[in-house]
Formats: C-alpha cells, structure tokens, sequence
C-alpha cells in the first residue's frame, strides 16, 4: 500500500531526509545531520517537527462541554477558555484509548490533537460514545502541524508572529499569524523544551515551515525527525502511545495519576480508577538507568527477570541511549515491590541480564 | 545510486572487506550505515577468538536499533578496532577507514570466492 504523505514531504526529500513507514505515514526519521545531532539542537537551540500525521478533530456543539467530560480522565470540560490540556481517553475497564491534548476554545468547542495511528480508533470512539448535539469533525486531511520546540524557539516564532505569543503561558494556545500564515499556537510540546505546536491548512504548510526553518537556521536550528523526537521524549520520561500507554494499562499505572481528576466526576473508566486508587497499583511504570560501565541498551520488549524467583516480572516499553544525560535509560513496567527509586532491576538484553537502577523523575530536566 | 569502494569484496549484510597482508579487514558500508543512523555502541569479539562464516560476531547498537554483525568468513580475530569503544561513532564518519571493525585470518579460503564484487554489491543494494 502506498504510504501517506504529509504536506512537507516534498520540503523533507529536498532537505535530504531518510524517509521511513511510520503507521503507514512516510515520515523523515532523520535529517543529514543524524539524530544525535537533531536532539542536541533542540536541547541547546530550536528544532522544527513535521507532526502532520497527527490527528485533529473538532468537537463542536452545545452538548460539547458535557460529552467531552464524560470522555476525559482530566478536567478538560472544566478548564477556562483558551487552555490546552493534557488527557487520556479510557475505556470502562481503565485501559488507555489514547492520550491527547484538547484545545478548549469555549464550552461548545473543543479541538483535540491525537496520535496518528490511533485516528481512526479515536475517531470511532468519540462517535460511539458522544451523544448529539455534538458533532465530530475530523479535519486531519487538511490540517498541518509543525512544532517548534527548544530554548530559542518561543523567541523565534515571537518574532515571526509580531510579538503576540511570547506572553501565551504553557499549556494555553490562541489564534495567531505566523510568518503570515494564520495558525492555531499552543504552548505545547513533546520534548521537554519550550516551545509551539502550530496547527495550519494543508496549503499554508510549506510556506510557514520555509519561514521557520529560515529563523531557525542562523540560530543553530535544525529540522528534526521522528528518531530525536523519540529520544527527546524518552529523556523526559513523556509516555509514548503503543509503548508506554496502552488498552492493557491505565494511566495510574503508567504514572499519570496527574491527569486523572477523580473528584465529583463520572468519566469513563473513572470507577475503575477509583477502585484501583483505593485498593492500590500491584505494577507501575518506572524509568530505569542501565548502570553504568554496561555497555548496553535495554529496548522495547525486553524482559525484567528475577533469577532468583527465576520468572519475568516486568517489560521494558521504552528504552534508548540518553543523548543528552548519558548512559542508557529506559522505561518499564515492574511489580510495585520493584518500583521504589535505587531498585535494582536486572534486564534479559538479548540473552546477557544486565542490571539496571530505578531512578524517580524525568531522566532530562530543562534548567 | 551508492557506489562502493572499488578495492573492497563485500557481503549480503552489508559488511566490506579489504584484503591486508595475509588477512582480512571487516567493516559495515555505508549503505548500512545510512540505515542505522547514528552508531552509539559497538560490541566486538576479542582478539584470538574464532568466527564461524555467517554466526553472530558481534553487535552494533543505533540511537534507534540493534543489529547484530555476522562474520563474513570464518577465522581467526587477529585485532580488533578498540577505539570504536569510546567513539563509535567514527564508524558512521568514515565507516571504510578509522570506523573497521575486526581483522581476520581467513581459516576456510574458498569462503572468500563467495563475497561479492562492488558492482555485485551495488546491485544487491539497489534492488532494496
């Protein structure tokens, strides 16, 4: 089947991008400057992501606000006009659907940006469980979303935008003209840097990344692929959809107990989380540092064994060398008992156990 | 289309070989480099070790992904490249010169008639 493209794949094949089948998106993994590269220039001056693939979709109607707290695990039906929320969707039995931001324009009208690949899913679920008047429209297949993220990039887009972003606060967004490009802004990310989201029309897209992407240069700016932005996100231990989240788990296991707001709300899977609340988590999702001097890297899917007990008592959902913080680090499921910060873990990497420490936070702290 | 150094004899997995004196240097093309992307680990045998044709030699670890390298031919590890240790990453800078892996001291000869010529390689590249 041939694989989808994204506005810029023209601008990522002149660039000279290595492009790869991501969920049946032609994406850019990397740019001729390598991945170490690309995550080392958003850590220390701004980098620019095609997130095109991603979803949107408007919920509109005057039931908007009702049926959008019915689905969420966060307060997103209660937050103020203007602010951008980080939510799980969950189904009855506490498993994740997705995690997404929604955009809260105004009780009648939510935006919401979701994984690529869980689209459709979403899609059908908001559709199955969203009760009129509530319309569901999906504009994926005309809207672009390039990201701008990293210590230079608030500054950079401020310019480009006439200086009417620097003052929008994390987690909010508004209207904006971009490089004259109008664009719905969110201070938002998924790399642990400051930074914009920017959600425009499919034909403005070459248009504003040109602009970008010319800012950007001269401050050390790169294009950046989907190889850094999975190890910009590793580092600051933001969960990855299909890795670190999915049916299989809920958000109180996977350590997202913050963007689950359980007081005097009924959403979906909101009993099941309380109950779990109430009698406790018997497993977790820990960052992990493979100790030093190892010489290894603990990927996706690998076990977390006990001799001793001579059993598998977890699974590795992420893992990676830390560009920027060193050694190798990683995230992964392991029973309670094993989740305390200075655990000793020991990972089956490809037949050798290596053994590796349970460490608390993110792995990458922007200062 | 790659072209590859004409002076080397390369192998399916994308390995290259430089004849040197009575033995034989191994390294991975740029093809696989490309593939890889940036090289963050490279794990070799020990000098003395013995390698059997196509068996696991070692492994090389990519921001992205590990791979396993498979000997070329079987011999004798006559050295072994340890300054891959602290800067794997001259294997992606100049993967046919500072980034070679192993040297060998071929045990079976006619297992070096099998490798193929640059313009073979090319082909195999190509039709990937």
């Amino acid at each position: 089947m041939e694989r989808r493209k994204t506005p810029l794949w023209d601008v990522h094949k002149q660039l000279g991008a290595r492009l790869i089948d991501f969920g049946g998106w032609d994406m850019p993994v990397q740019y001729p400057a390598g991945t170490i590269k690309e995550h080392q220039a958003v850590r220390s001056s701004v980098g620019l992501f095609d997130v095109s693939h991603m979803g949107e979709v408007y919920l509109r109607g005057p039931n908007a606000r009702e049926q959008v707290d019915r689905l969420t695990t966060n307060n997103v039906a209660g937050a103020a006009a203007g602010k951008a929320v980080y939510t799980l969707l969950c189904r009855p039995d506490g498993g994740v659907v997705d995690d997404c931001i929604f955009y809260k324009k105004s009780d009648e009208e939510f935006f919401v940006i979701v994984n690529a690949s869980n689209t459709p899913k979403d899609l059908d679920w908001f559709r199955e469980h969203i009760k009129a008047p509530c319309d569901v429209v999906d504009v994926s297949d005309e809207t672009a979303l390039i990201a701008v993220q990293g210590p230079k990039a608030v500054a950079m887009v401020d310019a480009l935008a006439g200086g009417t972003l620097a003052h929008l606060p994390t987690f909010s967004f508004a209207d904006a003209t971009v490089a004259g490009v109008a664009c719905i802004a969110g201070r938002t990310g998924y790399t642990g840097e400051d930074g914009f989201e920017l959600a425009c029309p499919n034909y403005d897209a070459v248009r504003l990344w040109n602009a970008l992407l010319e800012a950007a240069t001269p401050l050390g700016g790169l294009p950046i692929g989907l190889g850094a932005r999975d190890t910009l996100r590793l580092e600051s231990k933001l969960p990855l959809y299909g890795n670190d989240l999915d049916d299989d788990h809920t958000p109180l296991e996977a350590g997202l107990g913050w963007a689950v707001k359980l007081d005097g709300r009924e959403f979906l899977g909101a009993e099941r989380l309380r109950e779990q609340k109430r009698t406790g988590l018997t497993r977790q999702l820990v960052g992990f540092k493979i100790d030093d001097g190892q010489r290894a890297i603990a990927r996706h899917g690998y076990p977390v064994v006990d001799r001793a007990l001579g059993t598998v008592i977890g699974t590795v959902t992420s893992g990676g060398p830390g560009i920027v913080v060193g050694g190798a680090i990683g995230l992964a499921y392991v029973p309670s008992t094993k989740s305390a910060p200075g655990t000793q873990l020991t990972i089956d990497c490809r037949g050798k156990d290596v053994p590796a420490t349970v460490v608390s936070g993110k792995f990458y702290k922007r200062s | 289309m790659s072209t590859f150094p004409a002076d080397l004899r390369y192998t399916h997995d994308h390995e290259w070989l430089r004849a040197q004196g009575t033995g034989w240097r191994v390294g991975i093309t740029q093809f696989a480099v490309d593939a890889l992307g940036d090289i963050t680990l490279v794990d070799l045998p020990k000098e003395g070790d013995l390698v059997t044709k196509g068996q696991r030699f070692g492994t090389i670890e990519s921001v992205k992904s590990v791979s396993d390298l498979y000997a070329p031919v079987s011999g004798r590890v006559v050295a072994v490249n340890a300054t891959l240790k602290d800067s794997p990453e001259h294997v992606n800078s100049e993967p046919y010169g500072k980034g070679w892996m192993i040297d060998l001291e071929p045990t079976e000869k006619s297992e070096l008639d099998e490798l193929m010529t640059p313009a073979a390689y090319a082909t195999h590249v190509s039709a990937q």
